[in-house]
């Protein structure tokens, strides 16, 4: 790690040695640009997110319309759900968050050239790259992949009578703490580029909100997927070499087993402790994504800019501290109960503020229904029903019918998957035009947007009666429940034929993609006259280095929209002030350097 | 314009469906009513926010929707607004959790009284025991679990000599008595859950978890397993029934006790009806 | 507190004459970089203590005997730090053939720390404590493996330093190389302390502590 060339690092040498790609193949496989590496990031979690939204279909198949399809058995079924989790979660969402948008947007909102490690930025694709070779590679092995669900508890993930306990939990496994690796080479470029790499006048409460979420989000993946390293490697040596850590004495299927002793709730809590950040880290940064696109697009500052901030702290921080809201009815302790219940229910407030910022923002707005603002909207909504229905789960005794139904699956998807995805397709439409130079056709973003928000709604929200009613989740056959009436086998078909549309929507969204890449209107270089540094630039997309000869000098904060006084509903974060006569690079500022 | 319409709409449509679906929790078979009174506290509370922001939005969305030569107001943030808001959501947080903080005390706490039931799951049935006539449950070892003692009882504990044993998916309990559950798995994760009882726990392997409730209804319930247990999980199904303690005694008279068991076929051994259940493969 | 006046400023509040500097912290990036990484391993190492006292408290834990080699090689390891040390300070005072010198001691003893701990991982295996015998053992393989894998690491950015050590080197690139390699290694070390107490802890008798973890951790009762 501590070996890597530094670039971007102004101060230190006035003209930046930025690495520059001299072969097609430099410039765009072996690529250290921060936008090339975001884009290699974005196609590949995206990729991969397609086979994770097949998976989801055939598992739907499997709900709405039992024994249609002849070769989804039981055991299928199960690694359907478990890889369809695991890829939405880890491979998509983590990825295309932190290891697409970070990349992009990152060093131009801060106006940094480049990440400081651009060499170990490059790597961290590569690695993830791997990491999902190896994950997709379960699909081929004997046995295939792993059916044990996204949790992998043991002893069930890997003993017999779970599907894919032969290799598919091993590669499973191997991925998992490859794909941490990649995490952490990228998590340290993303930290320290925004800890070193900001341009002139460009203090920490300067930076986009978009930044700060990504920032926080980063700094709780670092912290938090070691968990998911530590307790990966150790499930490992009990799977290969019949170690102890997880498995206790067994009974497997008749037979005794070799281990002894161990306790599968230190898995579980190894595993929460990853896994509640985890959920935050790809809900922040579509928190600060939605921020920026309300804000731009509602011409309006973010209402409570401060508040906005702290509430990601402190979301960031209390988000390490509720990890067994996950484990109430494990058998753990049952006075940790009256702990994380408390904690749960606290980290709802930071949260309401964030919502309550969003639709003040709105308030006196001057607001321009585009493509990324509906997102942004949809999201709101969406992100408020799911959050919502997190407050029943996360008070510990209401949680005890609900817990492993439907209910609960109706809850993540909703705040920790459809949410994140409509901040996902808000940012893709925003900032494409940056990307590209071109716009995303807008009738078909119209589109594409209603049927992605009212279908996720209609699948999810109806979801949430079903878990009432007590339907247990991760099912192959929920036929003959006394207490499940018939009805609710309706709303499980009419659910997934929804679902069914939802996903073939999303071609169009990969079709506008591709074809507005080179038919799209001419975007210019800032479509939504926005202030942020990124709209800034020299060239549209960016050239190598982002900032031509010199870098921007920031002068305000990120939101100077609608500024009583100002000749235009927008002024640009190196727009200078007028009143001083300071106009640009030429003032005489001593900048405290080291 | 639309986006308005729509999210008000969704609003309306979306109380609309919770007070007109039928599908709504199974009616409640025993004394945990308070669970689902602190439910619907959550309910109520959280609709009624959901309702009001969303609402919110959509006016805000109509009313400022962009006009020609229209321009925003510039209002970098309210202190008084701000704090306003945080804590009247504390005060809601606060409703919330107190009541289930109550109730939780009462889930963990378990009546003296109650009467100890053992719940063994594995894959992918269940079977049960219950102490017999001394009251304490004998100790067990998963080391000694095989075909000829499946529960795994220490044959040289005298407590567990007379432990009812009840090798099939069929648990009767009296009506009206508090029950403690403790549950033990043999191999791999599964939970206990009864829809109409509302209370469920997890059965860990090398570990005794436990519950309790008073059936409060006579009648017949389905056991759930919900916790990923393998390719069967979803056949993994089991029966309480509920019965008068008339109807109840004489069930469990016909039960053998581990000594009857161990002595060869007791009464009542059903041993293939356990084994042939649940498993799918 | 200057993270506290950071997180109150009012960024709209516009004072035209003032454009603050470069924001950064007053450290070298790859320091920072470094600094980040040594929180994640921190972290890393952190829960796999807390899963060791959580397994340790299970009941069938038998604690593994301190082989007297690990001594050794715990000397060796922090005498590879002291010389490391040196090298880093000769550097920073242009001494560049003393901090050659000892870069490469440095790097030599780390060598032969890593190969001192596979000598205890055979002697344990010959011992009869394998890996699987018992999650004590289990543990003590682990914690030293990733402790060996992280040194190994370090390792390979200290062999890219030290080919750049010729007489011709950048003496504030190396400056800073060695630096960073100081940094990584003394972390190392501290890092090794803490495991080697651990192991040391047991052996003398933590049951007690094991005893008031399962209480808390596990608050059903541990299979019978």
């Amino acid at each position: 790690m501590a070996q890597t060339v530094v670039v971007g690092d102004e101060h230190a040498h006035g003209e930046q040695g930025l690495h520059e790609p001299k072969s097609f193949l430099t410039r765009y496989i072996w690529s250290q640009d921060h936008k090339v590496i975001a884009i290699q990031y974005s196609i590949t979690a995206i990729a991969v997110g397609l086979i994770a939204l097949v998976l989801s279909w055939l598992m739907r198949m499997q709900i709405g319309f039992p024994s249609s399809l002849a070769f989804i058995d039981q055991d299928r079924y199960l690694q359907f759900v478990t890889m369809h989790g695991m890829i939405m979660v880890i491979y998509l969402l983590t990825a295309l968050f932190l290891g697409g948008f970070g990349n992009y947007l990152i060093p131009l909102m801060i106006g940094a050239r480049d990440m400081v490690f651009p060499y170990v930025n490059m790597l961290s694709y590569w690695t993830y790259l791997l990491s999902v070779l190896v994950l997709v590679a379960s699909f081929f092995v004997p046995g295939g992949p792993t059916g044990a669900g996204w949790t992998l508890y043991p002893p069930q993930a890997i003993l017999p009578g779970t599907p894919g306990q032969e290799w598919g939990i091993i590669l499973m496994l191997v991925s998992l703490v490859i794909f941490v690796a990649a995490f952490t080479m990228g998590g340290l470029n993303y930290v320290t580029t925004v800890l070193q790499a900001r341009t002139r006048g460009m203090t920490m409460m300067r930076l986009p909100l978009t930044v700060w979420s990504i920032f926080t989000s980063t700094i709780l993946g670092l912290l938090a997927f070691p968990a998911l390293f530590v307790s990966g490697v150790m499930m490992l040596l009990d799977r290969v070499l019949t170690t102890s850590f997880f498995m206790p004495t067994v009974v497997s299927m008749g037979q005794q087993l070799d281990h002894a002793g161990g306790s599968p709730l230190l898995f579980q809590h190894l595993f929460w402790f990853f896994g509640h950040p985890e959920v935050y880290i790809v809900a922040l940064p579509a928190f600060g994504v939605v921020s920026d696109l309300i804000s731009t697009h509602a011409r309006k500052n973010i209402f409570g800019y401060r508040m906005m901030v702290w509430a990601i702290l402190a979301i960031g921080v209390l988000s390490f501290i509720v990890w067994a809201h996950h484990m109430y009815v494990s058998g753990m302790n049952p006075y940790f109960g009256f702990f994380f219940a408390t904690t749960t229910l606290i980290i709802a407030v930071p949260t309401a503020i964030k919502v309550y910022n969003w639709v003040l923002t709105l308030w006196e707005g001057d607001i321009h229904l585009t493509v990324p603002m509906l997102f942004a909207l949809a999201f709101i909504l969406t992100f408020v029903a799911g959050g919502m229905s997190g407050l029943f789960l996360g008070n510990v005794v209401v949680d005890v019918p609900l817990s492993d139904t439907y209910f609960v699956v109706a809850h993540f998807h909703m705040v920790m998957g459809v949410a994140p995805v409509l901040a996902v397709f808000g940012g893709m439409y925003h900032w494409y035009p940056k990307v590209t130079g071109r716009l995303l056709n807008d009738t078909l973003g119209k589109i594409h947007f209603w049927v992605t928000f009212l279908g996720t709604y209609a699948i999810y929200f109806p979801m949430h009666y079903l878990g009432f009613v007590g339907m247990p989740r991760r099912y192959y056959d929920l036929s003959g429940i006394s207490a499940i009436p018939h009805s609710a086998q309706t709303l499980n078909a009419f659910i997934t034929v929804v679902a069914l549309v939802v996903g073939a929507a999303q071609a169009l969204f990969l079709l506008n993609l591709v074809w507005s890449a080179f038919r799209g209107k001419p975007a210019g270089s800032n479509p939504w006259r926005a202030t942020t540094l990124e709209w800034q630039t020299p060239e549209t997309p960016p050239g190598h280095g982002n900032w031509g000869p010199r870098q921007p000098i920031v002068y305000r904060w990120a939101y100077d929209y609608s500024v009583p006084g100002a000749p235009e509903d927008f002024l640009p974060q190196n727009h200078p002030p007028e009143r001083s006569g300071v106009s640009g690079a030429g003032a005489d500022v001593r900048h405290g350097g080291h | 314009m639309a986006v308005a319409i729509v999210l008000a709409a969704l609003v309306l449509v979306s109380v609309l469906f919770s007070v007109l679906s039928p599908w709504w929790f199974t009616p409640l078979a025993s004394n945990w009513g308070m669970i689902d009174k602190t439910l619907f506290i959550t309910f109520i509370i959280t609709g009624i926010v959901f309702a009001a922001v969303s609402l919110f939005m959509a006016y805000a969305v109509f009313r400022f929707r962009h006009r020609d030569g229209a321009k925003a107001a510039y209002e970098p943030e309210s202190k008084r607004l701000e704090i306003w808001l945080t804590g009247v959501t504390s005060v809601g947080i606060a409703a919330m959790l107190a009541p289930g903080l109550i109730v939780w005390d009462d889930y963990v706490t378990v009546p003296s009284e109650a009467s100890v039931v053992e719940v063994v799951g594995q894959q992918w049935n269940w079977t049960f025991r219950l102490p017999g006539a001394d009251g304490v449950l004998g100790t067990v070892d998963a080391r000694r679990i095989g075909s000829d003692n499946p529960f795994g009882l220490n044959p040289d504990d005298p407590k567990g000599q007379d432990d009812v044993l009840v090798n099939a998916n069929e648990l009767r309990l009296p009506v009206g008595h508090p029950v403690k559950v403790v549950l033990r798995s043999i191999d791999v994760l599964h939970d206990f859950f009864v829809p109409q009882i509302r209370a469920k726990m997890d059965l860990v392997p090398g570990m005794v978890t436990y519950f309790w409730f008073t059936p409060e209804k006579v009648g017949t319930y389905e056991i759930l397993c919900a916790e990923l247990c393998g390719a069967g999980h979803s056949a993994m199904r089991g029966t309480v029934t509920v019965v008068e303690e008339a109807e109840y005694q004489p069930w469990l008279r016909g039960l053998p006790t581990f000594a009857q068991s161990q002595a060869g076929n007791g009464p009542g051994r059903r041993r293939d009806l356990a084994q042939d259940a649940g498993a799918p493969r | 507190m200057g993270l506290i006046r950071t997180l109150a400023a009012k960024p709209w509040v516009e004072a035209a004459e003032d454009i603050p500097a470069w924001g950064r912290l007053p450290l070298p990036t790859p320091r920072v970089g470094l600094l980040v990484f040594l929180a994640v391993v921190t972290v890393l190492f952190s829960l796999l203590v807390s899963a060791y006292l959580m397994r340790m408290a299970l009941g069938d834990w038998v604690p593994m005997p301190v082989p007297p080699l690990l001594w050794a090689n715990t000397l060796v390891l922090v005498l590879s730090c002291a010389v490391l040390h040196g090298a880093w300070a000769g550097a920073r005072r242009g001494r560049l053939a003393a901090a050659r010198t000892g870069f490469l001691a440095a790097g030599a003893g780390t060598a032969a720390f890593l190969v001192g701990q596979l000598v205890v991982w055979r002697q344990l295996d010959a011992a009869g404590f394998l890996v699987a015998t018992n999650p004590a053992n289990t543990f003590f393989y682990l914690l030293t493996a990733l402790h060996g894998l992280h040194l190994l690491g370090g390792l390979v950015a200290w062999g890219r330093t030290a080919i750049r050590l010729g007489p011709d080197a950048d003496l504030f690139r190396l400056r800073q190389s060695i630096g960073l390699c100081t940094v990584y290694w003394h972390f190392l070390l501290l890092v090794w302390v803490v495991l080697f107490a651990l192991l040391l802890a047991d052996d003398a008798g933590a049951a007690s502590m094991a005893e008031i973890i399962r209480s808390i951790c596990y608050g059903g009762r541990p299979g019978a």
